[in-house]
C-alpha cells in the first residue's frame, strides 16, 4: 500500500489487455428499459478468469450478480435486454456471436447451476432423462449409452445407488441430492467453465458444507474455471480465488480472497464485513450495520451509488457525490472503486474497522 | 432455577423467574392414505421437548430445515394445538385452551414471522396492519389508535408518514420492520421470532438484529428466537437449544455451547459454518456429516443421529440417550458426548 | 396409485347417484311442494278428454300415488336393471337403463337419446380435434412473439371469438357459406357409416367450426397465459442452459407443462358439449341430443328431459374421472407421492 500513485494509474490497462484470459468480460453492461425507466442491472463490470480458478462475486440482493451470470449464458431473452461489452470465453466473443453460436456452447463449454434446485429441475421428467438430454444434446449418442453416462455422473456426485435413483423424479430427491443431481447435469459435458448461482442458498449448513465440497473437488478433477455466486461471505471463502464485490450494478473492489478478507479497502465491503456476525471471532456486543437500503437500479445516486449510505462519503471534498469513482489499482492488482485517498483509507481502515471486526 | 437478588437487581425485579415452560412437548401431524384415508403414520414434527424460558433471556432453537423448529413456534404460541406434553406461560397451562379463551393470553404471546412478504396482508394500509391487534382486543390507546401506531413506526426505525403506505412500498427490511411494529403493539411478553433475519440481505439483517436487541432491553421482551444461521444464533441468544428430527439434543448458554459443544451434531453444525477467512480454508479439521437428514415419519430408533454420527456404537441404535446436565446448564443427549472433562461427567442416567 | 383409482371411480359413482337424486327430486318432488297431485302429473300420460277416474287409475299404475322413496327407489331400479311397465292392458319390460316412457310419444326414453349419441358425438368431437389443434397453436404462437404485432391481432380475433355468441356466428357462417354460396348444406347430417365419411365431414364443417371459433379462441388465450407462465420457470432456464435447442425448449419443456391445467379443462368442455351442444345443434338443425333437450322442455316432456339431464351428468362426471386418472398420467408427483 505504499506504491506510489503513478504506477497505479496504469495497473488496471495492462491487467485488461491481457486478453489471453479463458474468460476475459470488459465493460459488460445490461440494462433493461421498462416502463419506470432503464434498469441499469449490471453498469461496466470486466473481470478475467483461468481454467482451474475460482471467481467468486459477492453482493447484496439486486446487485447484478445473476444478470451478469446469465449474460455470460446468453440466457437473457433476445429482446429484452440490452447488452453491451465483450464477453470472450477462450477468445470466441460471445456478445457478437449468434444466438445458435452461443446455444452450441451452453452446456458443452459454460454450464451452470441455479439456486433452488427443486424449481430448475423439470418435474415430470425424470433426474436420468434430464441429464441424458443434456448429454445427447452435444454428443451424438444412443440413449442406452447416455443413460450409463447419466449413471456414472450421479455416481460421481455421490448420490447413492446411481444406477436406480436415475429413474427417480426431482421430488423424490432431498434438498442436497437434487443440488447434487443439478450438479451432475451441469458437468455432464465437461464443461471448460461452471457458474454457480447461489448454489446452497436453499440448503442447510451441513449439506450446504457438502457440496461446496463437492464443487471443489469436481473443480480440481475436470480443472474448469469456476464462477461462484453468493450473498455470503463465508461460502465465497471456502472456494473463490479471487473475489468480485458488486454494488449496485457495478464492481466496487476486485482482488484474491486473501485481500479482500484480510486488507480490504472499499466502506462497503467494510460495513458487510461489519455487519455479519462472526462465529470465528469473539462475539461483539454490536453489529454494525451500513445504514439505508440498497439503491433502486433506475435511479442510482449520482457519483460514488454507495454515498447515502457511506460513513466516509464526507471526506472527499464533494467528489464521492459527484463524480463515480473508477476501479483503479491501489497495489498488488487489488481493485477499489473509491475516492478516499490511501492515507484516509488506511487510516479508517486501522482505527475504526480492522478492531470491530 | 436462579433466584434473583432483591437488593441488586431492583429495576428489573422480574428477571431470572420463569415466564415458560415446556414439558414433553409433541406434536405429530397425521398421514392418511389408501382407500379410505385411514392413518397409516405420522410425520413427528417434534417428539418430546422439555425446557423453559427465563424471563428477559433470549433462547434460541436452531436446526436443520424441517427438524421442528417452526412446529415449536406455533405450538408456543398456541397457532397449533399439541399433541401430547405441557405449555405453561406465567403459571397456568395454556396446551390445550379454546381459541376463545387463548384470546386474551394473544398480547401476551406474540410471533414474528420469517417471510417478509407473505405476512404482510398486501391490501392492507401500514397503519392497518400496525392497528389491526389494537382493534381485535379492543384495546384503548391513550391518544387514539393513529398516534399510538406512528410511534410504533418511530420506535422501529420506520417514519410516521409511512403510515398510509402499502406494503409492497417497502423493502423486505422495512417490512420486517412493520412486522416487529405490529407485535409489539400490545406490549407482549414473550415474542417468538421465527427467522425474523433469514430472508433479509446482510446489511439489513444486522439493522433488524440491533432493533430486536434494542427493544428487548426497552421493554424487558423474552424472545425465543427461531433460526438457522449458527453465527447470528450467537450473536443474540442467552441460551441455544440444538433440534434434531423433532428432539432437542443439547441445551446451553450461548458460552459453554459454542465453545464446548458436547453433542457430536452440535459440533458437525459448528464445523459445517462457512467463515469468511480464508485461512480457515487450510486447515482442514472439519467434520463433515454424509448424507441428508432423515425424514420425521419413519425417524431412526434411539438415538435420532446415528446414521449421521461419527462416533455411533453398537448401543445408539437401542437405547435413547437421554437429555441429561452433564455440566451445570448444559444438557446433553448422547451416550459419547465430545468435550467432557471429568470422567465422572457419566450420570446416574435414572434422574 | 391404484388406491388412487378406486377411489376416484367409487367417487363418481356416488356422484351419480347424487345427480339422480337431486334430478329426481327437481322433476318430482318440486311439483308436488307446488302443489300438483300425483293425478295432475298422471294426467299428462293421458288424452286431454279423459276423464278424472281413468287419469287416477293411471296415477295408480304408473306408481304416482306410492310415497316418493318408494318412486325414487323404481326409478333407481329402472336405471340399474329395467323396469316392467304396467299398460293396463298389459306390462312391457322397458330395459336398462330405463328412464321412462315419454309423455307425448309413449315410446321409451333411452332408445330415442342413444340413436342421437352419435350426432352429438360426431358434432363434439371433430370441433374439438379442431379448436385444440388451433387454439394451443395459435396461443403457443402468441405467446413466443408476446407484443409483436401478430399477437396483438391473434388476440383481438380471439377475444371477438369469446364474446360472440354461437347463434351469431353460426347464422353469419350459414348465410354466407349455405345460402348465398351454396357450398354446404342448410342443416342436417349424413351418418357415418358405409357411406362415404366425407359426406359426414362435409355436412358437419360449418358446425364444427363455428362451435371450434368460440372454444379455440378461448384455449388460444388459455394456452397463452400458460405458457407465458412457464416460459418464465426456472427449469425452462434450466433446459435452456443446457443448450437445447429452442424448439425442444418450448415443446418439451415449456408446453408440457403449460397444457396440464388446459387438459382439465379441455375433459369438463367435452363432457359437457357430450351432454348436448344446445345452441349449434339448434342453428343447424342437428338432430343430437341438444336439439332433443330442447324439443323435450318446450313439450314439458318431463321423463325425456330427466334423461337427457342424466346423460348429460354422466358424461360430465366421465369427463371429470378421465381428466383425474390422466393428470396422474401426466404428473408423476400425482402418481408418486
Ligand atoms: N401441517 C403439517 N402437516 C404435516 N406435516 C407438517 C405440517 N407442518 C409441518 N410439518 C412437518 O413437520 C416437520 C417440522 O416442520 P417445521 O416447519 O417445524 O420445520 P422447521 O424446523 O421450522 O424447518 P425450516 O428450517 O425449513 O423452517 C417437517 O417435516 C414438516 O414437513
Ligand atoms: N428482465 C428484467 N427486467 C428488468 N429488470 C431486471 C430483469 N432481470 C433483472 N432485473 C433487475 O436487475 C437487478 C439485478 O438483478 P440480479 O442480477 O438478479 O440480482 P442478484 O445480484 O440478486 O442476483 C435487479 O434490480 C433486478 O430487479
Ligand atoms: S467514493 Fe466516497 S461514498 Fe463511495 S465508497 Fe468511497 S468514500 Fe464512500
Ligand atoms: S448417542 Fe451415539 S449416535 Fe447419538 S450422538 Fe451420541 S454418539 Fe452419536
Ligand atoms: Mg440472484
Ligand atoms: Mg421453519
Amino acid at each position: 500500500m505504499s506504491e506510489p500513485i503513478e504506477e497505479v494509474q496504469d495497473a488496471p490497462v495492462q491487467r485488461l489487455e491481457r486478453g489471453d484470459a479463458f474468460l476475459d468480460v470488459r465493460d459488460l453492461k445490461v440494462h433493461f428499459p421498462t416502463d419506470d425507466g432503464v434498469v441499469k442491472s449490471v453498469d461496466g463490470i470486466s473481470f478475467q478468469l483461468e481454467r482451474g480458478k475460482t471467481l467468486g462475486i459477492v453482493g447484496e440482493s439486486g446487485s447484478g450478480k445473476s444478470v451478469t451470470s446469465l449474460s455470460i449464458m446468453g440466457l437473457h431473452p433476445p429482446g429484452v435486454a440490452n447488452i453491451s461489452g465483450q464477453i470472450f470465453l477462450d477468445g470466441q466473443d460471445l456478445v457478437t456471436s449468434t444466438r445458435e453460436e452461443v446455444r452450441l456452447l451452453r452446456g458443452k463449454r459454460m454450464a451452470m447451476i441455479f439456486q433452488d434446485p427443486l424449481s430448475a429441475m423439470h418435474p415430470f421428467y425424470t433426474v436420468g432423462t434430464q441429464i441424458v438430454e443434456a448429454y445427447r444434446v452435444h454428443n451424438d449418442v444412443s440413449k442406452q449409452v447416455a443413460k450409463k453416462h447419466a449413471i456414472e455422473m450421479l455416481d460421481r456426485v455421490g448420490i447413492p445407488q446411481p444406477d436406480k435413483r436415475v429413474d427417480a423424479y426431482p421430488h423424490q430427491f432431498s434438498g442436497g441430492m437434487r443440488q447434487r443431481a443439478m450438479i451432475a447435469m451441469a458437468l455432464s459435458c465437461d464443461p471448460d467453465l461452471l457458474i454457480a448461482d447461489e448454489p446452497t442458498t436453499a440448503l442447510d449448513v451441513t449439506v450446504q458444507a457438502q457440496i461446496l465440497d463437492l464443487i471443489r473437488d469436481l473443480q480440481r478433477e475436470f480443472n474448469s474455471a469456476v464462477i461462484i455466486i453468493t450473498h455470503d461471505l463465508g461460502v465465497v471463502a471456502e472456494l473463490a480465488d479471487d473475489i468480485q464485490v458488486m454494488y449496485a450494478g457495478r464492481a466496487v473492489e476486485y482482488s484474491t480472497a486473501e485481500d479482500i478478507f484480510d486488507r480490504p479497502q472499499h466502506p462497503y465491503t467494510w460495513g458487510l464485513l461489519g455487519s455479519m456476525p462472526r462465529i470465528d471471532r469473539e462475539r461483539t456486543e454490536r453489529l454494525i450495520p451500513i445504514k439505508g437500503t440498497p439503491p433502486s437500479l433506475i435511479n442510482v445516486p449520482k457519483g460514488c451509488a454507495f454515498n447515502p449510505r457511506c460513513n466516509y462519503a464526507h471526506l472527499n471534498g464533494g467528489a464521492s457525490e459527484t463524480d463515480r469513482p473508477e476501479l483503479l489499482d491501489t497495489g498488488n492488482g487489488h481493485l477499489v472503486a473509491c475516492h478516499l485517498s490511501p492515507q484516509e483509507r488506511q487510516k479508517a481502515w486501522e482505527t475504526d474497522i480492522k478492531p470491530k471486526l | 432455577m436462579t433466584t434473583t437478588d432483591a437488593e441488586e437487581t431492583p429495576v428489573v425485579p422480574k428477571i431470572g423467574e420463569e415466564l415458560l415452560s415446556v414439558d414433553g412437548l409433541v406434536k405429530h401431524f397425521p398421514i392418511r392414505k389408501g382407500l379410505l384415508q385411514r392413518q397409516v403414520g405420522a410425520v413427528q414434527a417434534v417428539d418430546g421437548l422439555t425446557f423453559n424460558v427465563t424471563r428477559g433471556e433470549t433462547l434460541s432453537l436452531v436446526g436443520e430445515s424441517g427438524c421442528g423448529k417452526t412446529t415449536t413456534g406455533r405450538l408456543l404460541t398456541r397457532l397449533l394445538e399439541p399433541t401430547a406434553g405441557k405449555i405453561v406461560f406465567e403459571g397456568r397451562d395454556i396446551s390445550h385452551l379454546s381459541e376463545g379463551r387463548m384470546r386474551p393470553l394473544r398480547r401476551d404471546v406474540q410471533m414474528i414471522f420469517q417471510d417478509p412478504y407473505g405476512s404482510l396482508n398486501p391490501r392492507h394500509t401500514v397503519g392497518k396492519i400496525v392497528g389491526a391487534p389494537f382493534r381485535l382486543q379492543n384495546v384503548k390507546t391513550e391518544h387514539g389508535v393513529k398516534r399510538a401506531v406512528q410511534e410504533l413506526l418511530e420506535l422501529v426505525g420506520l417514519s410516521p408518514e409511512h403510515y398510509n403506505r402499502y406494503p409492497h412500498e417497502f423493502s423486505g427490511g422495512q417490512r420486517q420492520r412493520i412486522g416487529i411494529a405490529r407485535t409489539l403493539a400490545l406490549r407482549p411478553k414473550l415474542i417468538v421470532a421465527d427467522e425474523p433475519v433469514s430472508a433479509l440481505d446482510v446489511s439489513i439483517q444486522a439493522q433488524v438484529v440491533n432493533l430486536l436487541e434494542d427493544l428487548q432491553e426497552e421493554f424487558d421482551l423474552t424472545y425465543v428466537m427461531i433460526a438457522h444461521d449458527l453465527s447470528v444464533v450467537r450473536h443474540v441468544s442467552d441460551r441455544v437449544a440444538v433440534m434434531y428430527l423433532g428432539k432437542i439434543v443439547e441445551l446451553a448458554d450461548r458460552v459453554s455451547l459454542y465453545e464446548k459443544p458436547m453433542h457430536p451434531y452440535t459440533v458437525a453444525l459448528l464445523s459445517a459454518v462457512p467463515v469468511p477467512d480464508t485461512k480457515r480454508k487450510a486447515k482442514q479439521e472439519r467434520i463433515r456429516l454424509q448424507g441428508d437428514v432423515p425424514s420425521p415419519i419413519n425417524p431412526p430408533p434411539a438415538c435420532r443421529f446415528h446414521t449421521r454420527c461419527w462416533k455411533a456404537q453398537e448401543i445408539c441404535k437401542t437405547t435413547e440417550p437421554p437429555l441429561i446436565e452433564l455440566k451445570p446448564g448444559h444438557q446433553t443427549a448422547c451416550h459419547f458426548p465430545e468435550n467432557v472433562d471429568a470422567p465422572a461427567a457419566k450420570a446416574e442416567p435414572a434422574s | 396409485m391404484f388406491a388412487y383409482l378406486v377411489r376416484r371411480v367409487i367417487g363418481a359413482v356416488l356422484l351419480l347417484f347424487i345427480v339422480t337424486a337431486v334430478t329426481f327430486a327437481i322433476f318430482f318432488l318440486v311439483p308436488r311442494l307446488g302443489g300438483a297431485t300425483a293425478d295432475d302429473l298422471a294426467g299428462r300420460y293421458v288424452g286431454k278428454s279423459a276423464g278424472q277416474e281413468q287419469i287416477h287409475n293411471t296415477a295408480v299404475r304408473l306408481g304416482f300415488t306410492d310415497p316418493l322413496y318408494v318412486q325414487y327407489g323404481r326409478f333407481v331400479k329402472g336405471l340399474v336393471v329395467g323396469q316392467e311397465y304396467n299398460y293396463g292392458t298389459g306390462t312391457e319390460h322397458c330395459p336398462a337403463p330405463c328412464f321412462g316412457y315419454s309423455f307425448l310419444t309413449q315410446q321409451p326414453v333411452w332408445p330415442d337419446l342413444v340413436s342421437r349419441i352419435p350426432v352429438t358425438a360426431s358434432l363434439a368431437g371433430g370441433a374439438a380435434f379442431i379448436w385444440l389443434i388451433t387454439g394451443v397453436g395459435t396461443g403457443i404462437i402468441s405467446a413466443l412473439r408476446r407484443g409483436s404485432v401478430l399477437d396483438r391481432s391473434l388476440m383481438s380475433v380471439a377475444l371477438a371469438g369469446v364474446s360472440l355468441p354461437i347463434f351469431f356466428t353460426g347464422l353469419l357462417s350459414l348465410s354466407i357459406f349455405s345460402y348465398s354460396l351454396g357450398w354446404t348444406q342448410q342443416g342436417g347430417v349424413n351418418p357415418l357409416d358405409e357411406t362415404n365419411p366425407l359426406w359426414w365431414a362435409y355436412d358437419l364443417i360449418l358446425p364444427w367450426v363455428t362451435l371450434a371459433f368460440l372454444y379455440a379462441a378461448a384455449y388460444a388465450r388459455l394456452t397463452r397465459a400458460g405458457m407465458l407462465e412457464t416460459m418464465n420457470e426456472d427449469f425452462v432456464r434450466t433446459a435452456r442452459a443446457k443448450g437445447l435447442t429452442e424448439r425442444t425448449v418450448v415443446l418439451r419443456h415449456g408446453l408440457r407443462s403449460a397444457l396440464t391445467p388446459i387438459l382439465t379443462i379441455f375433459g369438463l368442455d367435452l363432457g359437457l358439449l357430450m351432454g348436448g351442444a344446445i345452441l349449434t345443434e339448434t342453428t343447424f338443425s342437428l338432430p343430437g341430443i341438444g336439439q332433443y333437450a330442447v324439443i323435450a322442455l318446450r313439450a314439458n316432456d318431463l321423463p325425456k328431459v330427466l334423461g337427457v339431464t342424466l346423460v348429460a351428468a354422466f358424461f360430465i362426471v366421465l369427463a371429470n374421472l378421465v381428466v383425474d386418472l390422466l393428470y396422474a398420467v401426466v404428473d408423476p408427483r400425482v402418481r408418486i407421492s
